[in-house]
């Protein structure tokens, strides 16, 4: 269980990085928090730098655009899924509940 | 249309292929390349291609699979293509749409898409050994093998551009001694305006690589074995080398055009809808000439392809491509990414972060409107901006 910050600190459309190997985005999406990969799979970008609307990140280098809730690419030029991560708040602190390597199936 | 030949099999080929069946043609559809790979991605290779360690299968064709792959064995089965790799386009009859290969063979379909790219520009005179160009993945291969041959060798790289600078900081990451040859007094000036190009040329600096700039290359030198041994410059000065690379610039690959009655000069000329006089034959990619002027960017090659195609099954200009360009260069761990038209005279204003710490977002303006951005290492707000500038709306909302 990894802590990101208080919520009061990730407001709606706002994303933090955590510098985790590999580095994880997590988003509040108008109130629900994800947390996927930070890496988009297309090339070297971090998805918290991208432009989030709705429960899609779209990746700031050549906008592909990903499904935070089940971390598949919506468009090209991505074409493999992102890891999701379970989060949950806990006396208004955010922690994201890392999923194992082994758990993904690509 | 019942039938589709695409000529080039990359970038803009790919995604004028995509876009066909997208769009729901569901006819005949032809892809010759002239080189033997399926489509790959040419960004990587002035950057991670070249620093990446080799890798156990590294025989195996990364353009097959791997990380420069466009597509894969699924998609390809789903677009349906007849791929005809390795193989030339000679000639075109443009009244019986009618491509002739090397190989002897003519394509007579009812569409065809123009997507030959672009070719380095080379020197005068011979190219000895351990002198390259990077364009294709045989290319990046053929360097990345002589960067491997010993210890610490000396590069030099002509031309300050932006495939020259990510091929000196790659270099220089990789441990060689790296020097840069700019015949203008400072590069990307036509690119980026003075002041930022300035900013921009400081990184090589920083980073240990030699500038020299205002002179051109009167030749290469090569020892008796004919290797590259070093570079003539214009004012009679000579750069020790043991591998050079030439970035100076590319010729859209319209050669085997001539004379076929298309409009060419600097690239195939076409209408706002990347659409040539004849209907049936539109263009996508650094090729096109589009509403005059011709882009070399990535994303400009995989827009204009939707476009095109978009057009030719429409049989005439239904939509045009007006989509703001947009580039992206790494160098020396710096992302910078540019967006917008900027004329000569447009003024750049830093409004985000500093020079100093190589982390900026400027805004070029004109008569009190942004006409450009610019970012180095900025990518979240240089998003937002370049969103506001394809899409201006009177009133922001969210
Ligand atoms: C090393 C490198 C780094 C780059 N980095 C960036 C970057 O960071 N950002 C960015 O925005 N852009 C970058 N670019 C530019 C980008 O890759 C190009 O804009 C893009 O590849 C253009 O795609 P295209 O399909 O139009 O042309 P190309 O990719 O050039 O493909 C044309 C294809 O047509 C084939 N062909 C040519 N003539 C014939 C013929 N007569 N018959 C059959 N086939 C033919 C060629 O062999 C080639 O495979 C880079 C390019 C290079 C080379
Ligand atoms: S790195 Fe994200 S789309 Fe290319």
């Amino acid at each position: 269980m990894i802590p990101v910050c208080h919520l009061a600190d990730l407001p709606a459309g706002e994303s933090v990085r955590l510098d985790t190997t590999p580095p994880i985005a997590v988003f509040n999406a108008d109130g629900e928090l994800y947390a996927i990969d930070d890496t988009c799979t297309h090339q070297d970008a971090s998805l918290a730098d991208g432009w989030l609307e709705g429960c899609l990140v779209e990746c700031p280098l050549h906008a592909a655009s990903f499904d935070l809730r089940t971390g598949a690419p919506t468009c090209l030029p991505a074409r493999r899924p992102v890891r999701t991560h379970p989060v949950t708040v806990e006396d208004g602190m955010v922690y994201v509940h890392r999923t194992a390597e082994e758990d993904t199936a690509a | 249309m019942k039938s589709v030949t695409v000529i080039g099999a990359s970038l803009a080929g790919l995604y004028a292929a995509r876009a066909l069946r997208a769009q729901g043609y569901d006819g005949r559809l032809t892809i010759v390349g002239a080189e033997p790979h399926r489509p790959y991605d040419r960004p990587p290779l002035s950057k991670e291609f070249l620093t990446a360690p080799a890798t156990a299968d590294g025989d195996a064709d990364p353009a097959a699979e791997g990380p420069l792959a466009l597509t894969d064995a699924e998609e390809l089965a789903g677009l349906d293509a007849e791929w005809i790799l390795g193989t030339r386009a000679t000639a075109l009859d443009t009244r019986h749409r009618a491509v002739r290969l090397d190989t002897g063979r003519t394509l007579t379909t009812d569409g065809i898409v123009l997507a030959t790219g672009a070719a380095p520009r080379r020197l005068p005179g011979p190219a000895p050994d351990g002198s390259h160009t990077l364009r294709t993945l045989d290319d990046a291969r053929a360097l990345r093998a002589d960067l491997a041959r010993g210890g610490p060798a000396r590069v030099v790289v002509i031309g300050g551009g932006f495939i020259g600078a990510e091929v000196a900081a790659s270099c220089a990451a990789l441990g060689h001694r790296v020097a840069v040859v700019e015949a203008a007094p400072l590069p990307l000036v036509p690119q980026l305006g003075e002041s930022m190009a300035e900013l921009c040329a400081r990184l090589h600096g920083d980073h240990g690589v030699a500038l020299l700039t205002g002179t051109g290359v009167r030749g290469l030198r090569a020892g008796g074995d004919g290797r590259v041994t070093a570079v003539e410059l214009a004012d009679g000065r000579l750069l020790s080398a043991d591998v050079v690379v030439t970035g100076i610039g590319v010729r859209p690959a319209t050669d085997w055009l001539e004379g076929s009655g298309l409009p060419l000069g600097d690239g195939v000329r076409c209408d706002a809808g990347c659409v040539t006089p004849i209907p049936a034959i539109v263009a996508a990619g650094d090729v096109a000439h589009v509403a005059g002027a011709r882009a070399e960017h990535w994303t400009s090659a995989t827009e204009q392809a939707a476009t095109a195609v978009h057009n030719l099954l429409a049989g005439r200009t239904a939509r045009t491509h007006r989509a703001l360009p947009y580039f992206w260069s790494d160098q020396y761990g710096v992302r910078i990414q540019f967006a917008g038209r900027r004329r000569p005279g447009d003024v750049p204003r830093i409004v985000e972060g500093s020079p100093d710490d190589r982390s900026f977002l400027a805004r070029y303006e004109r008569d009190g409107r942004t006409t450009a951005l610019l970012a180095l290492n900025r990518p979240r707000p240089f998003m937002r901006l370049r969103r506001e500038l394809a899409h201006p709306s009177p009133a922001p909302t969210g």
